[in-house]
């Protein structure tokens, strides 16, 4: 199986670490994985998108024109990739800030109210947590397991203790989905 | 008395050192650069790093140092002998490194190299051979020429709107923190070569020690640039170079 | 040992690989998209480990002499920059190639020329394999696709260096350098002892032994007939080379009726092409070269030969594109598809430009 995955938004929502949270959770079960992202001064504020492609073969490109899921966190993305959801695929996309909402009828569109459960955690900080636990719930391209040990393995020591936050998050973005 | 007699080892008052091998020299007449590789030569057999010393050699008249001073050498692309240096001497922290660089490939085209060395206190000793022109390249102006010298680019005399100031290289380089030692010196009266000898063995005492970067500019005549006899360069040098070049040391920690 | 493995973005894994085969040196110069590699070794500190040398120089061109400097002095030193940077380190890589001293370089492309993007590119093919900086020379180009060759081509360069004695460049682009992948870390080399360099680099200037003469490290020689002596000795390295270290890759070139020839990240957005035309029914093969010098001119000239038309992909305007004509000679259509300025194309572009320029229904 294999799942082809991008996470656009604004730089600073996290996109790009939670990309690296689900190619480190793809590594955790033995899987090949890419995370490619759209990199130089976009970074600083404006749109940041990453590609993330987890597989249980080896991977070509790590560049895609279409996508098994998109995930697309502000309207530009959204306007941007709609349009390169595979037929039957999955777009996901939180509706704080849209004003233009999705209109394609063959994909699977979930509306997943991220930035309203952060603010009500008080923690800005899960946001990207959230939309990766409605992701798993939609798309269990990798078990919650595995992006736990990820995380355990992928933060330094000292951060270990914020893991247990980051799994609630998970799991609120997974109850999320209806 | 025959001459058995007088090379008995109890009469000889002065030796080639065994460093100094017999290639013939390609330097002209009364050029500076002989004095100044006997010295070296002779300073790294007394002090025994023969076999711990790496030279680089510049670009420039002296761009073939390595034919004459019979330890390993590196040569280095015009102005780039610092660098090198740096990479040699933090490889092998306790080897002697020292460079030989003339006044074009030290204070032009490599003074970024120069002063970065230097700023950060590499443990390498500078010999900076300044005799104003540009020997190898057929007598140009150099970045120390004096203002109203004659050279091949500068057929009227060096002028500050044409051409700019004489550059001081020494007394930037002894602003820097990095460097431990910095002295003016010359060759041209056997007591100016004792006081250069000792500076360049301070020198290399400080790079063994590493107590950061040593330079030692050597003021120095070129009569075949200069369109001088040995002896008028000498004198040229004295009353016009030491106005500009002030002997003595700049910087002694 | 277990297997180390890890997940890292190209860039990251040069700077550990570097460590792990037992570099004794990195000089290197911040400069967009590598100057993670800089980064990762200064966050390593390998000083404090294995005793490797890393240090920030004051530009490109005092970074390679400083690797010419430790090269001559028979150290496993590299350097990395991306194009403007090498740019200026080519007159040094020149004087190292005509000092017959092994170095790895690597460039992390970016689009140019001038200052240019940030953004991927491929446009420093013909300064990487025709030259680049002056004089008759050449140096060994391996060309990574993937995060785990950027690690494994670090170890392959510098043994390839040593053994012929020449400089070895990893040509990368932006792609690879920032795209993180699963990577197996090899075990660490040991560094060589001070020892072992003077047996294994008897030319090295790391000061003389009582038993051989001065070692000098030049590429001066004024007697024109000795330097033709040189150059032919150089020469004749490079026929070596060529004859023993030619490598590539393939994907569906047994079947196939067309081909594709790209290098780099592209031949994997190329693969793609490849896997959505195969579903069309249309047989595309690919060859890779992963050595771009020296060029696989054979395999190259042979695969073409049973195809229908051969389209070569690059990020760029059109420079592998003549070795590719020289080995296949005018016996089969070659065109060139390239994007400009940083752009990387899609596998579905690469896809409609072949359409359109190969494909004969």
């Amino acid at each position: 199986m294999k799942k082809e995955i991008i996470i656009a938004g604004f730089g600073g929502q996290g996109v790009l670490s939670m990309g690296k949270i689900l190619a480190y959770s793809g590594l955790m079960e033995d899987k090949e994985v890419t995370w490619m992202p759209a990199y130089g001064p976009e970074q600083r504020g404006g749109t940041a998108n990453v590609t993330v492609i987890i597989s249980e073969e080896k991977i070509s490109s790590p560049i895609l024109n279409a996508y098994d899921v998109v995930i697309a966190l502000n309207q530009q993305s959204l306007d941007k990739f709609e349009c390169k959801v595979k037929p039957g695929g999955i777009l996901i996309y939180d509706n704080y800030g849209i004003h233009h909402a999705p209109t394609r009828t063959d994909i699977n569109v979930y509306n997943v109210a991220a930035m309203d459960a952060s603010l009500e955690m008080q923690n800005s900080k899960s946001y990207n947590m959230i939309i990766l636990g409605a992701l798993l719930k939609v798309c269990p391209v990798v078990t919650l397991e595995s992006v736990l040990l990820g995380l355990k393995k992928s933060l330094p020591e000292r951060h270990h203790h914020l893991i247990p936050m980051n799994e609630q998050a998970i799991l609120k973005g997974m109850e999320l989905i209806k | 008395m025959d001459i058995n007699d007088i090379i008995k080892p109890e009469n000889q008052v002065y030796k080639k050192p065994a460093l100094l091998n017999d290639n013939y020299m390609h330097y002209c007449p009364g050029c500076s650069h002989g004095v100044v590789h006997k010295l070296v030569a002779e300073i790294i057999e007394e002090m025994g790093v023969g076999e711990k010393t790496v030279g680089v050699a510049p670009v420039g008249c002296s761009v073939f140092a390595y034919n004459y001073i019979d330890v390993d050498w590196i040569e280095a692309a015009h102005g780039r002998a610092p660098a090198i240096a740096t990479a040699v001497s933090r490889l092998y922290p306790k080897n002697l490194v020292f460079t030989y660089q003339g006044d074009g490939d030290l204070a032009a085209i490599g003074t970024a190299e120069t002063i970065h060395a230097a700023n950060r206190g590499e443990n390498i000793t500078i010999i900076f051979i300044n005799n104003a022109i540009y020997g190898m390249t057929g007598g140009q102006m150099a970045p120390t020429t004096l203002l109203g010298m004659k050279t091949a680019t500068t057929p009227y005399g060096r002028r500050v709107d044409l051409n700019g100031y004489p550059l001081k290289i020494g007394d930037i380089l002894a602003q820097l923190d990095g460097t431990c030692y910095v002295t003016r010196q010359s060759v041209h009266t056997p007591a100016a070569v004792r006081k250069a000898k000792a500076a360049i063995k301070k020198a290399f005492q400080n790079s063994l020690d590493r107590k950061g970067t040593s330079v030692v500019e050597i003021v120095s005549t070129c009569n075949s640039g200069w369109k001088l006899t040995p002896e008028q360069s000498n004198k040229w040098m004295v009353e016009h170079m030491f106005e500009k070049y002030p002997m003595g040391d700049l910087k002694n920690l | 040992m277990e297997k180390e493995i890890r997940l890292m973005k190209g860039n990251e894994a040069l700077a550990m690989a570097a460590i792990r085969y037992g570099a004794d040196a990195y000089f290197g110069y911040p400069i967009t998209p590598q100057s993670e590699v800089l980064e990762t070794l200064m966050a390593e500190q390998p000083w404090e480990t294995t005793g490797m040398v890393v240090l920030q120089a004051e530009s490109e061109v005092s970074s390679i002499n400083m690797v010419y400097g430790a090269a001559a002095a028979g150290k496993v030193v590299l350097t990395s920059s991306s194009s403007p940077g090498i740019s200026l380190m080519c007159e040094g890589l020149s004087y190292i190639a005509a000092s017959e001293l092994p170095a790895l370089v690597i460039n992390v492309m970016r689009g140019g020329p001038g200052l240019g993007t940030i953004q991927p590119s491929q446009a420093d093919y013909f300064q990487a394999t025709k030259g680049g900086g002056h004089g008759d020379y050449h140096f060994i180009v391996l060309a990574p696709s993937s995060v785990q060759e950027m690690c494994d081509f670090v170890g392959l360069g510098w043994d390839l260096a040593f053994k012929y004695r020449t400089p070895a460049m990893i040509l990368a682009d932006g792609v690879v350098g920032q795209m993180m992948e699963k990577v197996v870390l090899p075990p660490q080399r040991p560094r060589h002892t001070d020892e072992e360099v003077r047996q294994r680099c008897p030319w090295a200037a790391m000061g003389r032994t009582p038993d051989r003469g001065r070692n000098v490290v030049t590429s001066l020689e004024l007697d024109s007939a000795k330097m033709e002596v040189n150059n032919e000795r150089f020469q004749a390295t490079y026929r070596q080379i060529e004859a023993n270290e030619v490598r590539f890759e393939t994907y569906g070139t047994e079947d196939c009726d067309y081909l594709i020839v790209a290098f780099g990240s592209i031949a994997r957005i190329s693969q793609k092409a490849v896997e959505l035309a195969r579903k069309e029914g249309i047989k595309i093969g690919i060859i890779r070269p992963i050595t771009l010098w020296p060029f696989p001119h054979d395999e190259v000239k042979r695969l073409a030969s049973k195809s229908k038309g051969v389209l070569v992909v690059e990020l760029n305007a059109g420079q592998m594109i003549e070795d590719v004509r020289l080995a296949v000679n005018g016996t089969v259509k070659v065109e060139h598809y390239g994007r400009l300025g940083g752009i990387v194309p899609t596998p579905d572009e690469i896809l409609d430009a072949f359409k359109e320029k190969i494909y004969q229904k």
